[in-house]
């Protein structure tokens, strides 16, 4: 274990920022959000929730592809470089560092996307302790500790000062220059949190019968209709999720040249299946199924039962409509 | 490390008008040959950037040596461009994706069956051509094919000089929806031409069409005594990255760009009907 005081921390940020690009949680515009760190941004460590989740540093909302230049009838191809460079990302919760081994499942699975190989090849995750849980938080359903949240480096506030325990390699260097400190420093603070995650009004969801045995049958539940009524298909939920990680291509005429860049997409838009001769999820209700469906039986019939959801309760606060997994686990869970 | 996301450069090297709305497209690599090798059933994504990239099914079987060919019909966006472009332009190509018909384990040493309604003859047509070639590894082959007129039969001059030739022994039965002036063959819809041609169970199925075709020759096998166990189709849904990743082609616990498209029947009844 190391320890570094928070009055330090400005210090810390400059000697990593010197070497590698840092993204930590950001205040700009009045919003927190991972960014690119200098010496003149706010960082927020006391705010839990940033409004989109961790998972831009590996999965960009905008990622270039490939590069095309036309003449005549030709064209040449040039892909787009994958990432080169170490950068570090301070500040993830223990629920959106679950969210990146969900993410690992689909893009470091046959065949590996190379774009997303490369991030987590040259990223390291520093994360951090949720000291006051929020009521929209329901980590706990899916194995989370918010006490003891993952990544290569595990970090704690504890009054003043910060403790961090590197938990890989990678951790190791980043922190090996910190003061030592007592292994045990920070059990009183994640004692506390537990005791609060246990309170949460969400913590003990029942889950029973979303697996792929029961696939047809959650499926075919009637309650999909009304709970999807008031779905407005913004897409808001998609782009605050931390797992989710459907992508469109699409191409930029620049002038010079034609961009190929893909970008986050969301199943809850009624153009993301449409074909030239219609579309397979006609009305809302198919859309909406599918994003539950798939976080809460698909991905776990593909993926060992992990499901799609780290509880971070970002939809829970965005979703205009007040619509949320929560309500889906409810409607059709062990306590329908 | 890319490739499976990347395209490479194809060159169109030929095309043939085959319908008012269908054309057939030869690509080979820059320099000429293939520009991967495949097995029938699998598809790929061809583009022309700054219009779209779209997934489609290889139609020239694999036996064929120096190039493949995409019979298209016009849809939509990348389609209505790919049909008014001419023969030196290059186009994007990346593939093989999906899982082939089980040509060479499954599918060895039946009696086989190929239902095709319109260009849905496309991924069968690899298939067919995958069979002639190694005739003497399958049973007895026949062939339905309907569309909606004489002159939207897909690939006519090649059925009559090749498949219907005795040489190959396979039966060839052609269907149109509607009689016509110039044609002195058969007039009924496919699903209904399957069940007057009274084929025996003992066969397996390959089909290919419109949803309701498919539907409804489902109905007429199934009356005639055949199991969804031996029944295998191919399936189209959007696609964008053809690796199981982007999401859009997910139906239950599938992914039909990597998971298919060639699917039998039994493993589509455990799947919610998105398709």
């Amino acid at each position: 274990m190391k320890k570094l005081s928070l009055n330090a921390l400005n210090r810390f940020f400059g000697e990593i920022a010197e070497k590698q690009t840092l993204i930590a949680p950001i205040e700009r515009a009045g919003q927190v959000d991972f960014g690119v760190w200098s010496e003149s941004e706010t960082v927020r460590l006391d705010v839990l929730k940033t409004v989109k989740s961790a998972k831009g540093a590996f999965f960009p909302q905008v990622e270039d592809m490939v590069r095309f230049h036309m003449q005549g009838k030709n064209i040449e191809i040039n892909p787009s470089e994958v990432m080169n460079e170490d950068f570090v990302i301070f500040g993830v919760r223990a629920c959106d560092a679950r969210s990146f081994d969900l993410l690992d499942r689909v893009f470091l699975s046959d065949p590996v996307d190379p774009f997303y190989a490369a991030r987590r090849a040259h990223g390291t995750v520093v994360t951090l302790a949720c000291n006051e849980p929020e009521e929209t938080c329901f980590c706990s359903n899916f194995g989370i500790d918010a006490a003891e949240p993952a990544g290569d480096v595990s970090a704690w506030i504890v009054g003043e000062e910060l403790y961090l325990r590197a938990n890989t390699e990678k951790g190791e260097t980043l922190i090996k220059d910190l003061e030592d400190a007592a292994e045990d420093a920070a059990e009183e603070t994640k004692k506390a949190i537990r005791a609060v995650t246990e309170q949460l009004p969400f913590a003990s969801l029942n889950l029973e019968g979303f697996d792929g045995e029961h696939l047809m049958e959650k499926f075919n539940d009637p309650a999909w209709a009304e709970l999807s009524r008031a779905c407005l298909g913004c897409g808001t939920c998609t782009f605050v999720c931390p797992t989710c990680q459907c992508y469109d291509v699409r191409d930029f005429d620049s002038g010079n040249g034609i961009q190929r860049y893909r970008c986050w997409d969301s199943c809850m838009f009624s153009d993301f299946t449409l074909m030239a001769h219609g579309t397979n999820r006609p009305t809302q209700v198919e859309r909406f199924r599918q994003r539950f469906m798939h976080k809460l039986v698909y991905f776990p019939s593909n993926n060992d039962g992990l499901y799609s959801c780290v509880g971070c309760g970002r939809c829970l606060s965005k979703c205009p409509q007040g619509l949320n997994i929560v309500k889906v686990i409810k409607a059709l869970g062990g306590d329908k | 490390m890319q490739d499976n996301i990347i395209p490479m450069l194809g060159v169109v090297t030929a095309i043939r008008t085959d319908t008012p709305d269908i054309k057939t497209f030869r690509v080979e690599a820059v320099g000429g040959g293939k520009c991967f090798e495949h097995m029938p059933g699998q598809c790929a994504m061809l583009s022309i950037p700054g219009v779209g990239e779209a997934m489609f099914s290889i139609t020239s079987s694999p036996t064929v040596k120096d190039y493949q060919e995409f019979s298209i019909k016009k849809c939509g966006c990348v389609t209505e461009w790919l049909h008014q472009m001419e023969v030196d332009q290059q186009i994007t190509i990346r593939g093989p994706y999906g899982k082939p018909f089980p040509v060479d384990d499954e599918l060895l040493g039946k009696d086989l069956l190929f239902i095709a309604g319109g260009v849905g003859l496309a991924p069968l047509h690899s298939v067919i051509n995958y069979v002639l070639d190694n005739r003497e590894k399958y049973g007895k082959v026949d062939i339905v094919y309907g569309s909606r007129s004489k002159e939207d039969l897909l690939d006519l001059p090649e059925i009559e000089s090749s498949w219907m030739d005795p040489k190959s022994e396979m039966n060839v039965h052609l269907t149109i929806d509607r009689p016509q002036d110039n044609w002195d063959g058969h007039v009924a819809f496919v699903p209904t031409y399957v069940k007057e041609l009274e084929f025996t169970p003992d066969r397996t199925v390959l089909v290919c069409g419109p949803p309701i075709m498919i539907k409804f020759v489902l109905q007429a096998l199934t009356e005639l005594g055949f199991e969804k166990t031996q029944i295998y189709t191919t399936m189209e849904l959007r696609m964008k990255c053809g690796v199981g990743k982007c999401g859009r082609c997910n139906i239950g616990d599938k992914y039909v760009c990597k998971d298919g498209p060639v699917f039998r029947f039994d493993e589509l009844g455990e799947l919610p009907a998105e398709y």
